[in-house]
C-alpha cells in the first residue's frame, strides 16, 4: 500500500511539473507584450523597461521559468523601482488589474468553491445513490422507468437554465428563500447554509442523474454475480442483498468519480458562480481572462490543476482502499 | 399430483422432489425446457449423484432446489419438499413457500456449493466474516458466538482458522475457497448439501481432497448430499445412488455401482466409454528416428514473474531441459501453478524466458526479431484451453481462422476462403459455419474452430494447453480423435498440457510431469501408470477411479 501511494505521489508531481511548464507558456503564447500589459496604457518607453526588468523578462526563458517555480516554493522579492517588494512562497505574482497578491486572491475565493462542492456533493450523492437503490431495486419496473426519466432530464438541463428555474420558483414566486449572496460559514452557519441550498441543489440535480446511473447498473451487475448468487443462495433477503452487497460493488466506481468531480466543483463552477452571483474561482477565472489578468489566470489554471490531480489522487487510493483486490498492485 | 397431497404430511426424509420441471421462455415464445421432471427422495445421510453433460438439466435442477430460479425467467412446476429438522415444523414447498420461509430453509436446510469458487465468495469482505454473517443471521447468535463457530467451520475444513479468518477470498487458492464454502454450508448444519460442479474448476490432487472432505462430514455430520457432475468417474466414488440426466429426462438411475458397471441405457454407455482411462491400450508410438536432430530443444529455461508485495518473485518455470523430436507427442501435466502454461508460451514465443535457450530447427528462438519473427510464427502455433474467449467474440468463425494466413501476406478474398472451408471440412465442421459467431456455436465446435485456426498456417509445432478441458467427456472423447488424426496427417509436433492424466496419455507418445516449474520426469506414455517418482504417483493416486467393467 505505501509503495502504491509512493507510486502514485510521484506520478502527480510529475504531471503537475509538466502542467506547470505548459501554464507558464501561457504568457508567451498570449499575444501583447505582458510588461506593456502590466504597465498600463499610460505608460513610456523607460517605465515599460523597468517594468521589464522588474518582472524578469530580460532574462533567458529557462531563468524566468526557474523563478516562476522557485517562487512557488521559497518565495520571491519584486524590485519595483522604489523599493522590493516581497512576495511569500507559495508565491503567483501580483495582479496586473489590483496589484493584490495573487495567492491572496484566491485564497480568499477558495472557501467559496469548498462551500460549494462539498455541500452538492453530499446532495447529489445522496440523490444519486438513493435513487440509484430505488431504482435497482425493481428493474425495468414503473418506478425505474420513471426516476430514470427524471434524472435523465435534470442532466440533459443546462446549469444555466437550471440555476435560473430554482431562482425564479423559490426566490421569485415562493420567496422562500433569498437571492444567494455569499456568507462565509465562519460568519454565520445558518445564512450560510440557507444561502448555498439554491447553488447547491443546481449542482446536484445536474450531477446526481449520473450517480444514479452508475449506482443502478452497478448494483444490476453485481446481482447477477456469482457471490450474490451464494448470498441468496444462504437465505439472505433481496433488501439486505441489494442494500448491503449489490451496491458494495458499485462503491469504488462511485467514489472514484465523486472524488474528480469534487475535483472539478472546486476548481471553480463557471456557470454556477456567475448564476448565482457567488464570489467563487470560476467568477475571478472569467474576470481575469476579459481584463488580460495573466497572473491571476495563470495562478488559477495551476490552483484548477493542482487540485484537479489531487483528487485523481485520492480517487485512486479510495479505489484501493474500497477493493481489496487493487491493494496488491 | 393428487397422490401426493398426504404423503407431504409424512414426509420423513429431510428431502423429497415430486416431478420437478424447469423451462426458460424461448425465441418466438416458444419455451425450452431444461428439466423435464425429476423426482426422488433423499433420505437422512444418503448420497445422491446427478450426472449429465451441458445442457442435461442438470444445474437448472441445482438452482430449483433453494428455489433459485425465483426473479428469473424461468418457470418452475412441481415440488421440492423440505421437511425441516425442528420437531413439529411443516414441510416446506420451496416451489410456493413465501419469502420468509424460503430463507428459513436455504442455508440451515439445504446448504449449496457452488462450480466456481473463485467468484463465489463475496471479494470485498474476509472470509472468516462472511462464514459468521451467514451463522448469525440464522441462529441470531452474537457476534462473537458466530465468529467462534465459523472458526471451527474453517478448522473442520482444513483451513488454519487463526491465519486465515481474516483474508480476503483472493488471498485463497481455488482449493482453499471451495473449503470455504463448505465451511459457510457447514456452519448452518444443514441436513442436505447440494454440490453443484464442486471440483470441477480445481486440480485433480485438490478434487481428491475435497470429495474426501465431502465425504468425511457426510459420516461426522450425518448429512446428506447431492452431489452434480459431469464426471461420472467423479460421482463414482462419493455417492450410494446415481441419477443420469440427458436433455433435461432421467435416463438412468439405481445404486451407483451398477450404474457405472451394468449401464443399462445406451447414453450412460457412451459416457462411460468416453471417460479416458488410464489403463486403456495406447497405440503403439512411432520408432523415434534418433539420427535426426531434434526440432526443438530446451536448454535450462527460466521464467520468472515480478514478486507480489513481500512475497519472492515467482519462477513459473525453475530450469527446464527439453527435447522435442519431429513428428513426435508429448504431453505435460502438472498442478496449476506447476509452470506447465507458462512453459508452453514459452516454446511457442509468446513469453521471453527469463534465463536459458531455445532453440527451434537448429537456431535459437530469441534470435528472430522483426519480419522474420512473423515468418517463423507460422511453424509455431497455439491451442487454448478456452475457445469462447480465444476466438474474437465479434467475428465470424471464417474470418477469425483466416487472420493467420492476412497477416501472412495473403490478399487473395477468395483464395482465403477456399482454404479456410477447406480446414473447415477438415477438422469437422460445415463449411456453413463460415460466417456464423463463436457464440453460436456449442463448446465442441469452438474448439474445432480454434483448431483450424492454429493449423491454417500448417505449423510444424503446435502447443495445445488444456485444449479439452472445457468440454463435456463425449465432445473431449471427439476433440481428442480429431487431434490424434490431425496430427498424423499434417506430421505435427505436438505438445499438449493438461491437468487430466488420461487425456494427456491418449494423445503422447511421452509425458513430462511438472511440478513448481520443474520437470520431475519424463516417461513414455504407456508406462505411466508404473511411474516411480513420488509425485508422480501423487497425482496418479489422486486420479477418481472407474470401476472394472
Amino acid at each position: 500500500m505505501t509503495v502504491f501511494l509512493f507510486r502514485r505521489l510521484l506520478s502527480a508531481l510529475a504531471v503537475l511539473l509538466a502542467l506547470s511548464i505548459l501554464v507558464y507558456g501561457l504568457f508567451y503564447l498570449m499575444p501583447g507584450d505582458p510588461a506593456e500589459l502590466a504597465c498600463g496604457k499610460r505608460c513610456d518607453v523607460s517605465e515599460l523597461a523597468q517594468v521589464r526588468h522588474a518582472m524578469g523578462l530580460d532574462r533567458s526563458i529557462v531563468a524566468q521559468f526557474w523563478t516562476f517555480i522557485s517562487s512557488l516554493f521559497v518565495g520571491h522579492s519584486y524590485d519595483t523601482g522604489v523599493g522590493t517588494t516581497w512576495c511569500s512562497a507559495p508565491c503567483l505574482g501580483f495582479s496586473f488589474q489590483s496589484n493584490e497578491p495573487v495567492t491572496q486572491m484566491l485564497l480568499d475565493r477558495l472557501p467559496v468553491d469548498l462551500s460549494l462542492a462539498l455541500g452538492s456533493a453530499v446532495l447529489w450523492l445522496a440523490l444519486g445513490i438513493g435513487f440509484g437503490l430505488f431504482a435497482a431495486l425493481r428493474p425495468n419496473g414503473l418506478r425505474d422507468r420513471m426516476t430514470t426519466l427524471v434524472a435523465m432530464t435534470f442532466s440533459a438541463t443546462p446549469l444555466f437554465v437550471l440555476a435560473l428555474l430554482l431562482l425564479i420558483v423559490f426566490c421569485v414566486w415562493w420567496q422562500v428563500l433569498p437571492f444567494p449572496t455569499y456568507v462565509p460559514l465562519t460568519q454565520d452557519p445558518g445564512q450560510w447554509f440557507e444561502n448555498l441550498l439554491l447553488p447547491w441543489l443546481a449542482i446536484a440535480l445536474v450531477t446526481a442523474g449520473n450517480y444514479l446511473r452508475l449506482t443502478r447498473a452497478g448494483v444490476l451487475e453485481s446481482l447477477g454475480q456469482d457471490h450474490i448468487r451464494t448470498l441468496r443462495a444462504y437465505g439472505y433477503s433481496e433488501r439486505r442483498v441489494v442494500l448491503r452487497h449489490a451496491v458494495r460493488g458499485a462503491l469504488p466506481t462511485l467514489a472514484t468519480m465523486a472524488a474528480v468531480d469534487i475535483g472539478g466543483v472546486l476548481a471553480g463552477a463557471v456557470f454556477t458562480e456567475s448564476m448565482f452571483g457567488l464570489p467563487g474561482l470560476g467568477k475571478l477565472m472569467v474576470d481575469s481572462a476579459n481584463n488580460v489578468d495573466l497572473p491571476v489566470v495563470t495562478g488559477i489554471t495551476l490552483l484548477a490543476a493542482f487540485l484537479i490531480i489531487a483528487a485523481n489522487a485520492v480517487a485512486d487510493v479510495l479505489y484501493a482502499v474500497l477493493d481489496p483486490r487493487v491493494r496488491l498492485a | 399430483m393428487t397422490q401426493n397431497t398426504d404423503t407431504a404430511a409424512a414426509l420423513g426424509a429431510p428431502l423429497r422432489v415430486e416431478d420437478l420441471r424447469v423451462s426458460f421462455p424461448g425465441a418466438r415464445g416458444g419455451e425450452l425446457t431444461a428439466l423435464a421432471g425429476l423426482g426422488f427422495e433423499l433420505a437422512q445421510g444418503q448420497a445422491l449423484g446427478l450426472v449429465g453433460e451441458s445442457g442435461s438439466g442438470k444445474s437448472a435442477a441445482a438452482l430449483a432446489l433453494l428455489g433459485l430460479h425465483r426473479g428469473t425467467a424461468a418457470r418452475v412446476d412441481g415440488r421440492v419438499l423440505v421437511r425441516p429438522r425442528a420437531a413439529g415444523a411443516e414441510v416446506v414447498d420451496v416451489n410456493t413457500a413465501d419469502e420468509r420461509a424460503l430463507r428459513s430453509v436455504r442455508g440451515r436446510e439445504l446448504a449449496m456449493i457452488f462450480q466456481e469458487p473463485l467468484t463465489s465468495l463475496d471479494p470485498y469482505r474476509r472470509v472468516g466474516d462472511q462464514i459468521a454473517a451467514v451463522r448469525r443471521m440464522h441462529f441470531g447468535e452474537s457476534r462473537k458466538e458466530a465468529a467462534q463457530r465459523a472458526a471451527e467451520a474453517l478448522e473442520k475444513v482444513g483451513i488454519d482458522a487463526a491465519g486465515k479468518y481474516r483474508a480476503f477470498p483472493h488471498e485463497f487458492s481455488g482449493g482453499m475457497r471451495q473449503r470455504a464454502l463448505i465451511a459457510m454450508a457447514l456452519v448452518l448444519e444443514p441436513r442436505v448439501l447440494v454440490a453443484d460442479e464442486p471440483t470441477t474448476a480445481l486440480d485433480v490432487t485438490v478434487q481428491a481432497q475435497i470429495l474426501d472432505l465431502l465425504t468425511e462430514l457426510r459420516r461426522e455430520t450425518g448429512m446428506s448430499l447431492i452431489l452434480i457432475s459431469h464426471d461420472l468417474a467423479v460421482v463414482g466414488g462419493t455417492v450410494d445412488e446415481v441419477i443420469v440426466l440427458k436433455s433435461g429426462e432421467q435416463v438412468e438411475r439405481g445404486p451407483v455401482r451398477k450404474v457405472l458397471t451394468e449401464p443399462q441405457h445406451t447414453y450412460t454407455q457412451a459416457l462411460l466409454a468416453a471417460i479416458p482411462r488410464l489403463d486403456a491400450q495406447l497405440p503403439e508410438p512411432k520408432p523415434a528416428d534418433d539420427a535426426k536432430p531434434p526440432l526443438m530443444r530446451v536448454r535450462g529455461l527460466e521464467v520468472t514473474f515480478p514478486a507480489k508485495r513481500g512475497a519472492a518473485l515467482t519462477r513459473a518455470v525453475a530450469g527446464v531441459d527439453l527435447e522435442l523430436r519431429e513428428g513426435e507427442s508429448l504431453g505435460i501435466v502438472g498442478e496449476s501453478g506447476s509452470g506447465k502454461t507458462t512453459l508452453g508460451r514459452s516454446l511457442v514465443r509468446l513469453q521471453q524466458p527469463t534465463a536459458g535457450t531455445i532453440e527451434f530447427d537448429g537456431r535459437p528462438l530469441g534470435s528472430w526479431r522483426g519480419r522474420e519473427l512473423r515468418r517463423h510464427r507460422r511453424d509455431l502455433q497455439l491451442i487454448f484451453q478456452d475457445p469462447a474467449s480465444s476466438l474474437n467474440p465479434r467475428r465470424g468463425i471464417g474470418d477469425s481462422i483466416a487472420e493467420p494466413l492476412r497477416v501472412q501476406g495473403e490478399k487473395d478474398d477468395a483464395r482465403l476462403e477456399a482454404s479456410v472451408c477447406g480446414m473447415l471440412e477438415r477438422v469437422g465442421l460445415d463449411p456453413k459455419l463460415y460466417h456464423r459467431y463463436p457464440h453460436q456455436l456449442s463448446g465442441g465446435q469452438r474448439q474445432r474452430a480454434a483448431i483450424a485456426r492454429a493449423l491454417i498456417l500448417r505449423p510444424r509445432l503446435v502447443v495445445c494447453d488444456e485444449p479439452v478441458s472445457a468440454l463435456d467427456v463425449t465432445t473431449q472423447a471427439q476433440v481428442v480423435a480429431l487431434l490424434r488424426e490431425l496430427r498424423a496427417e499434417f506430421e505435427l509436433t505436438l505438445v499438449f498440457i493438461a491437468h487430466d492424466l488420461a487425456v494427456v496419455r491418449q494423445v503422447s507418445d511421452r509425458i513430462a510431469v511438472m511440478n513448481a516449474g520443474r520437470v520431475v520426469e519424463i516417461l513414455p506414455a504407456a508406462d505411466l501408470a508404473d511411474a516411480q517418482d513420488p509425485y508422480t504417483r501423487t497425482l496418479l493416486a489422486a486420479v477418481p477411479e472407474l470401476p472394472h467393467v
